[in-house]
């Protein structure tokens, strides 16, 4: 019996090495067709909004200096990138490298899908963490590990019409919460169809702003609970609301809004609360005869010069990227302060190294200027995965306080308890984890 | 091959299609309806937990989607009838003798339907801007106020609903006609022989021979406008102050903007089971005047 097994057995062992080999040829054949032709990697490179037209202008230098790496780059909607990401994600199909916007960055993370760069930073000549503005370097920071470069950065400050401000006997734009109160009242004549300030009441942004200027965080206890019934959130949810009701803001959405940059031109609003893609905007929408009135200034704080949002976008490499050298290649080229200046000049994206800020067109720019100033006094956002949830909710509760519907002590205690229910399942994984371990 | 089994055989590609496309998918749904699948369950498996009913009990407390049921209800109940209404009045217009280059205005009516949603919506928004639009300039030179269509959560709804009306109504406008060419021109001219009026040759001719036409459309409209999502998604983002989240609008918002897919799949099932009920009362009601009509 032993006897007869054993050829039977090698028989066996033979069709399955048989198998195994063909698979492995055809595995070969397979990923070598897609992935390599001629001996060039292709890198895929996915982008959101404009960002991703400035490429072309901007890879041809990279791709002549290195010719075994072909880049390509993939524009997807702004509007639509969200549920790509993620949907590419259930379905293993994520790109090598992208760039993520730093409120999508924790959910990354939490999905495992993104390559820490700590070692790789470390051993960069390009890419000196000092030179970038430090709370925008820190939003790419998790649980103590770094996990993108910022790429371009953005915080919501205020354009003003300097000539409507004079008129009204302001020379300079406020400082301080109760200055800026002066200056929409007199700026404000609702009759006329004349508004202080333009805040579309659909947008987080502004009133995130200003919450971040408070010394309250806006979660608590590790950001497992809202902490919306803070003394300082209050505060920032007051002045916002206070801005509609005394009429220095017209209650809008957006939708409504249509065409804010002709609309500040007119002298609709003395004030826009918004961020830097908008010089171009202005630039190029209002008359060369209305230039000079418009300036922008750094955020006004409750009592003295205020702190932003750190906002932006930065670039990362995904986990199962087979081509992880070739696109940090790429990522340290896009580094570069030169490359970071013609960036700038190609879309109007701001960089966030001080020495891209130093020279060329950018430091000459004085509209750029109060943006120079803010990027050393922002702040970043909870580095949770819901946080875009939460700051939607928080905006739908000041929209209602905007409405009568609520007091703001009604709809912070309510915001808290809807951002708790959010958060359940982050503190269950949290302690999951912990007894895991 | 007994004929039952050659029946079966013949049903097998569709049955497979079905099974495969639609029954596993929404067996699927269902079992996720009773787990929490979101973000964190798609990074690790480990992180799904089963809930049993909790999605559905916490729907139930969210304020948002007795809101939004509200919205889809006051959708659903103006809607249907006007768009009916509309439909059965350009049917009747169309077929009527008098009437003039019938094929030039029915095409010109069914436009709308095969336009392309987004399109469209944008135009309206743009009719409808509140400073710069067309509709309210029209008011104001009527010597009437101008309305805040979008921005005023009162006459947010309204506008979404003239918005669908326009669009669907021509729709059902083809199958009213090819319902009314369907009634015997003998009928009306012995009515006429007998004195009746246009107006009750409508109302004890052309609306009892219709009423299965009518009801069928009424059922189709009823559960398409359950579903309400697009217009609200293109023209208002669901705003203002959520005037206009449909319960679709909520799902979507749950299930694809924020991935928790588990309490998307219980909001999915509690539209079912509503549009469910609602379509099958509207079924019984229907059978019962008909039974009613043929005792008279």
């Amino acid at each position: 019996m032993k006897r007869g097994a054993r050829p039977a057995l090698r028989q066996a062992q033979r069709a399955v090495l048989r198998a195994l080999a063909v698979f492995c040829v055809a595995g070969a054949l397979l990923t070598g067709c897609h992935e390599e032709t001629g001996g060039r990697q292709t890198l895929t490179f996915w982008t959101f909004g404009r960002e991703g037209e400035a490429m072309q202008a901007l890879l041809a230098p990279f791709e002549q200096a290195h010719p075994g790496i072909q880049v390509r780059v993939q524009q997807l909607p702004l509007s639509a990138a969200h549920q790509k990401l993620l949907t590419a994600y259930a379905g293993g199909s994520m790109p090598d490298l992208m760039q993520l916007g730093n409120t999508w960055l924790p959910e990354m993370v939490a999905l495992d899908a993104v390559e820490p760069l700590d070692a790789r930073v470390a051993h960069s000549t390009v890419i000196q963490p000092a030179d970038y503005f430090d709370s925008i370097w820190a939003t790419n920071r998790i649980d103590g590990r770094l996990y993108g470069v910022p790429w371009y950065v953005d915080t919501r400050l205020l354009f003003y019409r300097v000539d409507l401000l004079r008129q009204a006997g302001f020379d300079h734009p406020p400082r301080t919460w109760a200055e800026w109160r002066q200056m929409l009242a007199a700026l404000s004549d609702p009759a006329e169809h004349r508004y202080g300030i333009l805040l579309p009441t659909n947008e987080y942004e502004q009133l995130m702003s200003l919450a971040l200027e408070q010394p309250d965080p806006l979660l608590r206890d590790g950001n497992r609970y809202g902490n919306f019934e803070s003394a300082g959130f209050k505060r920032a949810l007051s002045f916002y609301v206070d801005t509609f009701r005394l009429h220095q803001a017209p209650a809008i959405s957006n939708v409504v809004a249509g065409n804010p940059w002709e609309e500040f031109g007119r002298g609709v609003y003395a004030f826009y609360f918004s961020g830097p893609w908008n010089i171009g905007e202005f630039r190029s929408r209002l008359p060369a005869s209305a230039q000079s009135t418009w300036d922008t200034a750094p955020l006004p704080g409750p009592d003295g010069p205020g702190t932003g949002a750190a906002g932006g976008a930065s670039l990362v490499i995904f986990r199962g990227s087979s081509h992880k050298e070739a696109a940090w290649a790429l990522i340290q080229y896009l580094s570069e302060p030169a490359v970071q200046r013609r960036f700038y000049e190609l879309v109007g994206d701001m960089p966030p190294r001080r020495s891209a800020w130093a020279g060329g067109a950018l430091s000459r720019d004085p509209k750029a200027q109060a943006f120079r100033v803010q990027l050393e006094h922002v702040k970043p956002t909870p580095p949770v995965p819901e946080w875009e949830r939460i700051a939607n909710e928080m905006q739908l509760a000041a929209a209602r306080v905007i409405a009568g519907e609520l007091s703001v002590d009604q709809a912070c205690a309510a915001l808290d308890q809807r951002v708790d229910a959010i958060l359940e399942k982050r503190r269950w994984v949290l302690d999951h984890r912990k007894e895991g371990r | 091959m007994n004929r039952q089994r050659v029946a079966w055989l013949f049903l097998t590609p569709a049955l497979i299609v079905l099974g495969v496309f639609f029954l596993l998918p929404v067996l699927g749904a269902l079992a996720l309806s009773f787990t929490d699948y979101d973000l964190y369950a798609l990074a690790d498996p480990h992180n799904v937990r089963f809930v049993g009913l909790h999605n559905y009990w916490a729907l139930l407390h969210r304020p948002v989607f007795w809101a939004a049921l509200g919205h889809t209800a006051y959708f659903v109940a103006v809607g249907v009838p006007l768009s009916m209404v509309v439909s059965l009045g350009a049917a009747l217009l169309l077929n009527s003798p008098l009437a003039k280059a019938r094929a030039f205005f029915r095409t010109a009516l069914f436009a709308p339907v095969v336009t392309t949603v987004v399109a469209v919506a944008i135009v309206w928004r743009y009719l409808f801007n509140t400073k710069y639009g067309l509709v309210n300039a029209l008011l104001e030179w009527l010597g009437l106020h101008p309305v805040d269509w979008l921005g005023d959560p009162h006459w947010a709804m309204p506008t979404i609903i003239l918005f669908a009306v326009w669009k669907n109504f021509g729709y059902n406008m083809i199958i009213f006609m090819a319902g009314l060419q369907a009634i015997p021109a003998e009928l009306y001219e012995a009515a006429r022989m007998d004195g009746a009026t246009p107006w009750r040759q409508l109302r004890h001719i052309t609306l009892p021979l219709l009423q299965p036409t009518l009801l069928m459309v009424a059922i189709l409209t009823v559960s398409g406008y359950f579903q309400l999502f697009a217009e609200p998604y293109v023209i208002t983002e669901g705003g203002p102050l959520q005037s206009t989240v449909s319960v679709l609008y909520l799902m979507y918002d749950e299930g694809f903007t924020w991935w928790n897919l588990g309490s998307a799949s219980a909001v999915a099932f509690v539209l079912f089971i509503v549009m469910f009920a609602v379509t099958a009362l509207m079924l019984r009601l229907s059978r019962r005047s008909l039974r009613e009509g043929e005792l008279a």
